[in-house]
């Protein structure tokens, strides 16, 4: 293929990377800015949302876009609860201690992982998209689909953005990442507020395993890759910051599917996580972040 | 995957007498290891003859795995209803090698030291093998192996290793070289696993077209794991007249409908190994694009129109239907072209076993002799693929490959069978002369 | 009794109960046991960070394949002898320790935990992608020569698994020793220092920096050492033995055993070892049984059985 059209398709996966990551990224970056801890089963939520999904589309075996629609509102709902019984049953008792509840949620990920292994089973399986269309360029051609879940990124960004700055719950969200004391005084339920964004945060996964699943397959061990991924973004983009985790999401994604294109896709995860730990040594605000502010 | 399942799955007790030993067997470790010699001779008599089956029931294998067992637990089923071994019962012990050569060779240890098995009975993943492989040696467990690979023929493995229930890659590929340049076109771009099985094919298929005046184009080598693949194909040269791909792991459907998204309708001549696809069913959305484009079959998945009597009972015996999915449930479609090794491999294990009086392990040397005096096998119910000979230096079979083109519906029809003498190759590999 | 003379007489009683078991484990066991000794060096290698100066790894995987992959790769490609590949390894392990330690020593806590994370990973991608040397997710069988070694004019067959026992119980007594060495002399003391109050360590005029740099190299070096041996002992190296589950096992081994003991962590592999073991034979899923245990431990018993021992019963265990 000729240099144009290389770059071209270079970019059209980078971009849909970054959609991915903006998404997989998001729910992890929430949960930091107002828990301060680290959530590394967030990549089995993801995972669950997907096989939901399967499940969700298997049932109904009509049209597709039914089953889709009805998988993107129990998927996330049906992970939120499990995120939430997680948070009250195991990461509420250690007191949100940092280095505790990164081993919990490590003990959770296995959980999840290996009851997803007994009940799903070892298999990868499709789901089908809502709709598929490809789009024919002249020197290849294109899921349309992949290109839907770059615009539904866009519009679930934007929407994080509106409620968390410009809703009452946007309000009390960051009033309990500001002073969790203070928070308190004023009446907050921060114990509530927790539990709510960490079940927010997983019903965000699982939102991005349903739009992501029908470009990939649902399989017990996908929830790793996501969770690396998330992590860099998060981390480049200061952690707990929704817009720098935006821009990470883009330049990761945009530098990611290009070098992956160009060289090897292997090189290019090394290259990315080794950038990644030096920006965490070297500057742990983020590329993007101001400290610690959404 | 319970308990209860592996019963059913492999049809005899003996798995959980296994089980209840292992946590029983730390406090009474000095009497298990010294118990068979206490039992009385009459009962080592009807003892059963135990294989341990290394599988892949979890990790990037998995579909295989499932339909190897089901297809060696139906093999055992038959040998014992026709009489056993030697009169013996067979007993399958199903280990699970988690599609990881690590766990691999801990599965073979485990047949040997804690099941006492008399052969070990092998997995698919190249790597898996090569892994396991000098365990065996080391040992001397007799390991049979369903795995397609060049590795035993290739003589980088040992005498107790063996691989007599399917044709090799390198013979494969080297009887349908000639089919593809003089149908499809010379100019060939490869995709394939980036691991020994795909380099069997990388190696052996490149020099195969460039013996028939073709040129491989491009190499493009994808690790397994692999889960988004559109990134690989800018790499395919324009001038590319077929597209020959091969893949494993999860990811094969998801590499197949984003190849079908890159190309559509421009596309070059497409020629797969079914492993690409083993598995998934043909008729799923976006695969439409695959009509008129051809796969190597190792046993048609599609019941042909000169079906024989013993594909029809096979299937029968494995639970398989006509369009090769699963009696029980016509979403589950099996691995079709691999699975038949592991009911052949069986029968053989059989026959030299009866060949060699086998009675217990102290028997091994005879048993690997009577492997090494088989030469053919014929078609037949413990040979439904086809007739196939065997190379005792080698320790490899070669048997009949299949071409078969994509119909309307995903229906697969076999277009071109070759000859065994087709798959032949030079080698100066001798196992037998290696010491036992 | 002294509590040195206490603490020597319990570790030399471990070791002589390890030796007098090989008389009575069947084969598989003897197996089992072996690679339970190994993998008891790499966790109390990890539990020198982390039990002893409060450090979290989630990346020690690195420093096992590091001396894995150091071990194989010059026995398999430039025909090491056995003993030479062994320390070899070994140096492997300590060197990229030193080098991780002077990077991600910058950060402590969940930083910490996470920049190892990214490490480890890239050393597995690094593995994955020589796959010209390393065959990736293959692995490389060691060649059959490298199966014997003679040293000290003894021959040693690595394929005899009474050889392998007692080779393996030989770096389990050198680990402890060397642990008990140090965690009872005056670098155990700075280490326990920084555990509890770093700053207070620094304003006391030492070089935390220093120390924990050098404790992170003993760490990884012990790892390595593990490693090592693994590959030689059992002649396979694979990315497996890269991958992230690397990492928690000895996190997970300590925490069990008691995180800050010497014994815990091995009593924790045993236990672990075994646990999985038994598992497996029921059902595929037998990670459950890791994932439970160590939201139990989080939750229930933070200082594990020998940490708890310690605290009700002998405070004089190291």
């Amino acid at each position: 293929m000729d240099f144009g059209p290389f770059l071209f398709l270079a970019t059209l996966e980078g971009l849909v990377q970054a959609a991915v990551l903006c998404l997989t990224a998001l729910g992890l970056s929430l949960v930091f800015g107002v828990m301060r801890v680290v959530n590394v089963a967030h990549g089995e939520f993801y995972m669950l949302g997907a096989v939901l999904a399967y499940w969700v589309t298997s049932w109904l075996a009509g049209s597709p876009a039914i089953g889709f629609a009805l998988a993107l509102l129990i998927a996330p709902l049906l992970v939120g609860v499990i995120a939430y019984l997680s948070e009250k049953l195991v990461l509420r008792r250690l007191g949100y201690d940092p280095e505790a509840t990164i081993v919990a949620t490590i003990g959770i990920l296995y959980i999840l992982q290996q009851s997803a292994l007994l009940t799903f089973g070892p298999d990868a399986r499709p789901v089908e998209p809502p709709f598929y269309f490809r789009v024919e360029f002249p020197w290849f051609g294109y899921s349309g689909y992949k290109l839907i879940v770059v615009a539904a990124a866009a519009v679930l960004l934007a929407l994080a953005w509106f409620v968390i700055t410009r809703t009452r719950l946007g309000l009390i969200m960051r009033a309990t990442q500001f002073d969790r004391q203070t928070a308190q005084n004023y009446g907050i339920d921060v114990n509530r507020v927790y539990a709510l964004v960490f079940a927010a945060g997983a019903a965000f996964a699982a939102i991005a395993a349903v739009l992501i699943v029908p470009i990939q397959q649902a399989h017990y061990l996908m929830g790793g890759d996501p969770l690396l991924l998330a992590f860099i973004v998060v981390i480049i983009g200061g952690l707990g910051s929704v817009r720098g985790t935006l821009l990470a999401a883009l330049l990761i994604g945009l530098s990611d599917g290009i070098l992956s294109v160009f060289f090897s896709p292997t090189l290019a995860k090394m290259v990315s996580t080794t950038l990644v730990a030096l920006v965490l040594v070297f500057k742990p605000e983020g590329l993007f972040g101001h400290r610690s502010r959404l | 995957m319970s308990k209860k399942q592996d019963k059913n799955n492999t049809g005899c007790n003996g798995v959980s007498a296994a089980k209840r030993r292992t946590l029983k067997a730390l406090g009474a470790g000095l009497a298990a290891a010294s118990s068979p010699l206490w039992f009385p001779r009459a009962y080592a008599a009807s003892e059963p003859i135990k294989i341990g089956a290394q599988l892949h029931r979890t990790g990037i294998g998995a579909s295989y795995g499932r339909w190897y067992e089901r297809t060696a637990a139906a093999a055992v089923k038959l040998i014992n209803e026709q009489g056993g071994i030697n009169g013996r019962p067979v007993e399958l012990i199903v280990e699970d090698d988690g599609t990881d050569p690590k766990r691999g060779t801990e599965v073979l240890e485990k047949f040997a030291t804690q099941h006492k098995v008399d052969v070990a009975y092998g997995t698919l993943f190249s790597h898996v093998v090569i892994g396991s492989s000098p365990r065996a040696g080391e040992l001397k467990l007799p390991y049979v192996v369903c795995s397609e690979g060049h590795h035993v023929a290739s003589g980088q493995l040992n005498r107790y290793v063996f691989q007599p229930g399917i044709t090799d890659v390198r013979s494969q590929v080297i009887s349908m070289a000639p089919w593809i340049s003089s149908n499809l076109g010379k100019k060939v771009t490869m995709i394939f696993p980036d691991f020994a099985f795909g380099h069997d094919h990388r190696d052996y298929f490149s020099q195969a077209i460039a013996d028939q005046g073709g040129e491989v184009l491009e190499l493009i080598a994808v690790p397994p794991t692999e889960t988004s693949f559109t990134r690989y194909f800018p790499r395919i040269p324009r001038d590319t007249e077929v597209l020959y791909h091969v893949m494993v792991g999860p990811g094969v459907l998801t590499f197949v409908k984003e190849m079908g998204q890159h190309f559509g309708k421009k596309r070059p001549e497409i020629f797969g190994f079914i492993d690409s696809l083993e598995a998934v069913d043909l008729a799923t959305p976006q695969l439409e694009f695959l009509e008129g484009t051809y796969f190597w079959e190792g046993s048609p998945r599609y019941a042909q129109s000169n079906q024989t009597e013993f594909d029809k009972q096979y299937r029968a015996a494995v639970g398989v239907d006509d369009s090769g999915a699963s009696i029980a449930d016509p979403k589950d479609i099996s691995t079709y072209s691999h699975m038949f090794s592991c009911w052949e491999s069986l029968f053989i294990i059989k026959e030299a076993m009866e060949l060699a009086g086998y009675r217990s392990a102290a028997d091994k040397t005879a048993f690997i002799e009577a492997m090494e005096s088989l030469q053919k096998f014929d078609q037949g119910l413990a040979h439904p693929q086809g007739n196939k000979i065997f190379n005792p230096k080698l320790h490899q079979s070669f048997g009949h490959q299949h071409i078969s083109k994509v119909g309307s519906g995903g229906v697969l029809e076999v277009v071109h069978k070759t000859s065994i003498e087709d798959g032949i190759y030079d080698s100066d590999v001798d196992y037998t002369k290696m010491a036992l | 009794m002294s509590n040195g003379l206490k603490s020597a007489v319990l570790h030399t009683a471990v070791v002589v109960g390890f030796l007098l078991l090989q008389y009575v484990l069947p084969e598989y066991h003897l197996l089992s046991v072996t690679r339970i000794m190994l993998l008891a060096v790499f966790a109390m290698g990890f539990n020198l960070l982390f039990g002893y100066t409060g450090l979290l790894s989630l990346g020690h995987a690195m420093f096992f394949s590091a001396g894995m992959y150091g071990a194989g790769l010059s026995v398999y490609h430039l025909g090491w002898s056995v003993p030479t590949a062994f320390i070899f390894g070994i140096l492997c392990g300590a060197l990229l320790g030193f080098l991780i330690g002077l990077i991600a020593l910058r950060t402590t806590g969940v930083a910490f935990m996470i920049v190892t994370l990214m490490f480890a990973k890239v050393t597995y991608l690094v593995i994955v992608y020589f796959t010209q040397y390393t065959r990736g997710d293959e692995g490389l069988v060691m060649p059959a020569e490298s199966r014997s070694f003679d040293l000290f004019g003894m021959h040693f067959s690595l394929t005899d698994s009474v050889t392998r026992y007692n080779l393996a119980l030989g770096l389990l007594a050198l680990t402890m020793f060397i642990v008990f060495l140090l965690v009872r002399g005056r670098f155990g003391r700075s280490l326990i220092a920084i555990r509890e109050n770093e700053s207070r360590t620094k304003m006391l005029g030492y070089n935390t920096f220093f120390i924990k740099l050098k404790a992170l190299t003993v760490s990884a070096a012990l790892s390595a050492l593990s490693g090592s041996a693994y590959a030689l002992m059992f002649a396979y190296i694979g990315s497996s033995f890269a991958n992230i589950q690397y990492s928690i096992d000895p996190l997970l081994y300590s925490l069990l055993g008691g995180a800050g003991t010497i014994l815990g962590p091995v009593f924790g592999t045993f236990t672990m070892f075994y646990l999985i073991d038994i598992a497996s034979e029921y059902t595929s899923a037998y990670l459950l049984v890791t994932g439970i245990v160590l939201v139990i431990l989080v939750l229930y018993f933070p200082r594990g059985v020998f940490g708890a021992i310690r605290q009700n019963f002998c405070r004089w265990l190291p």
